[in-house]
């Protein structure tokens, strides 16, 4: 089962690059190992190719090292002690795999930190102003009006950040991104912590930002429903690897990953044979 | 009693516990963005003094030009013992990085002992500082006066940096979440520099005013170890504690040489009250009185 997979997912690189699509992936990573404090590996070959101007979604569980991934493309693993000692990360056609977080930005990636990164006890405005800290020369007045327009709700908060709800806080995070007006944001786990509706909400708002102004995104999830829902591509991942891959309908449709996922899928089973199915039937 | 003396040291300690409070700041700055506790501040003072100085009665510049040259000198110094000497120690446990402080401390001393000599000198009298004005029956000498409005002055800057400046604003952010700052695409690294050299800039302006009210000296490095009590008043990692504490370090120390002077003549209250009240402080509010919970590492 798993080296029909592992032929799958390579298959599909090669079909990209045959097919000249190539130009069309904004970011690829290829092959990325990330080893943390020189002896834990973390991501062992990771794989994925992000598509201009589309949400790619990648989903699995706890652990699996989603977030990692996402640090390893923006370059903050440093501070954990973490480090890409293989692989190559490409963005716009150029090697950045060491590149200085600082200058990706300016690039035009963003990412929105899981539990959103707020600035707790600065104002939101100042959390907005620090989010164009690389666009010196920017009007910000206008800037901050623009985001206002897609998160009007924030207009009216003007207390510490620390004090916003957590749905608030996430919109905060997505509005101070786009101030950095970003060509890719990676967003990891924007549904955390959130009720139902809001969850709805930001998911919407996501892909309005998608639609409207043209920003390709790279969504981690672990709400794998509703990433795939407004996903066009996403990819699985399982101790550090992608374990399948491809368009968001197939994957909808994909009998593991219902079973796994999304949750049901064909007929109910006992839990007895559930487990005994699971442990038969791993990814890898 | 005496009320005359009383305020008129009141007036003392609130100017100089003004100037303790601009020092503090320094020693907060380095603290809170880069985890660092500074013993050497008091150093960076006094070489402040000492450079300022030196341009002006070796050299003969104009106190101006002499000025603008020791702020440029600290800036870069700050940077430069950023780089040199604690860069590489980011990641090492806390009591090391205390350890290469007094260390640098103690170098400091040593060479500025021998570059500079061991007397106290003075500035010459460049404003009128001696001359003294009259303040509602007070009498307060015109270098107090104008320690009093730079120490102001100071702590609007401050104020202003930290709330509407791009580079404030990004301070205030790597202190507090470096991963956060990197990720808004800013360079811890800058921004480490630039807290070392604000923080050096800052404390030469102080040893310049307390060179002109007093005199330039080693022993002003004493100021370094008086900011200790203010600063753990106030809370390691507050801007406005480390003002109020060196206030309220200012203000005691004068009370505490009234009291001597009037009362008790243990004599030389007026240097050891600052660390009576550090501990007793310490013991009922362990984080000071602005300062924030998960600092105990200290």
């Amino acid at each position: 089962m798993s080296a029909e997979i592992e032929t799958v997912v390579s298959e599909g690189a090669a079909g990209d690059a045959a097919s000249g699509v190539a130009d069309d992936v904004i970011l690829s990573v290829n092959n990325v190992e990330v080893v943390f404090n020189e002896v834990i590996l973390v991501l062992r070959g990771l794989n994925l190719k992000a598509r201009r101007g589309k949400i790619t979604a990648l989903l699995g569980t706890n652990g699996a090292g989603k977030s990692t991934s996402l640090k390893a493309i923006t370059n903050l693993l440093a501070m954990e002690d973490g480090e890409v000692t293989r692989g190559s990360i490409e963005y716009e056609g150029q090697n950045v795999t060491h590149v200085g977080p600082e200058k990706l930005v300016r690039q035009g990636i963003f990412l929105v930190m899981e539990g959103r990164g707020i600035l707790q006890d600065m104002t939101v405005t100042e959390n907005l102003r620090l989010g164009a800290y690389s666009r010196p020369k920017v009007n910000m007045k206008s800037e901050i009006e623009r985001v206002y327009s897609y998160f009007p709700r924030l207009q009216e908060r003007t207390g510490l950040a620390g004090y916003l709800s957590g749905g608030e806080q996430q919109m905060l995070a997505i509005g101070r991104a786009l101030m950095a007006e970003p060509k890719l944001i990676l967003m990891d786990e924007p549904s955390m912590g959130l009720s139902p509706r809001l969850v709805k909400e930001v998911f919407e708002i996501i892909q309005r930002l998608n639609k409207e102004l043209g920003i390709t995104i790279l969504l981690v999830e672990q709400n794998a429903k509703m990433a795939l829902k407004i996903a066009d591509d996403a990819y699985i991942m399982e101790n550090g690897k992608i374990v399948l891959d491809g368009s968001a309908e197939e994957l909808m449709e994909n009998e593991d990953v219902k079973e796994f996922y999304l949750g049901g899928g064909g007929e109910r089973r006992s839990f007895k044979n559930l487990k005994s199915f699971k442990r038969r039937k791993r990814w890898l | 009693m005496n009320t005359e003396l009383l305020l008129q040291l009141l007036v003392n300690g609130v100017i100089v516990g003004m100037l303790y409070g601009v020092v503090a700041m320094c020693f907060v700055l380095i603290y809170k963005s880069t985890q660092v506790v500074n013993f050497a501040q008091g150093e960076f003072l006094v070489l402040g003094g000492w450079v300022c100085l030196s341009l002006v009665v070796q050299m003969g510049l104009p106190f101006i030009l002499a000025f603008i040259f020791t702020l440029v000198f600290m800036a870069i110094f700050g940077i430069l013992v950023q780089q040199i000497i604690l860069r590489p120690l980011i990641g090492e446990p806390i009591i090391s990085v205390i350890m290469v402080t007094i260390g640098l401390s103690i170098f400091m001393q040593s060479l500025m002992n021998w570059i500079f000599g061991n007397d106290a000198k003075r500035f010459p009298d460049i404003f009128g500082s001696l001359s003294v004005i009259t303040i509602g029956g007070l009498n307060v000498e015109t270098a107090y006066v104008m320690s009093l409005v730079l120490s102001l002055l100071i702590m609007a800057v401050f104020y202003f940096f930290f709330r509407f400046t791009r580079h404030g604003l990004a301070m205030r952010a790597t202190a507090f979440n470096q991963q956060i700052a990197q990720s808004l695409g800013i360079s811890v690294k800058q921004t480490f520099a630039m807290a070392w050299a604000i923080s050096a800039l800052v404390s030469g302006v102080a040893g310049v005013v307390m060179g002109i009210v007093s005199a330039v000296s080693n022993s002003l490095a004493f100021v370094g170890i008086k900011v200790f009590p203010a600063v753990i008043v106030g809370g390691l990692d507050s801007i406005v504690g480390a003002v109020v504490g060196g206030l309220i370090i200012g203000v005691l120390e004068n009370l505490a040489e009234f009291a001597d002077g009037e009362y008790l003549h243990i004599g030389n209250l007026y240097t050891i009250a600052p660390f009576y009240v550090l501990i007793v402080i310490l013991m009922i509010k362990p984080y000071g009185l602005f300062g924030t919970k998960d600092i105990e590492r200290i």
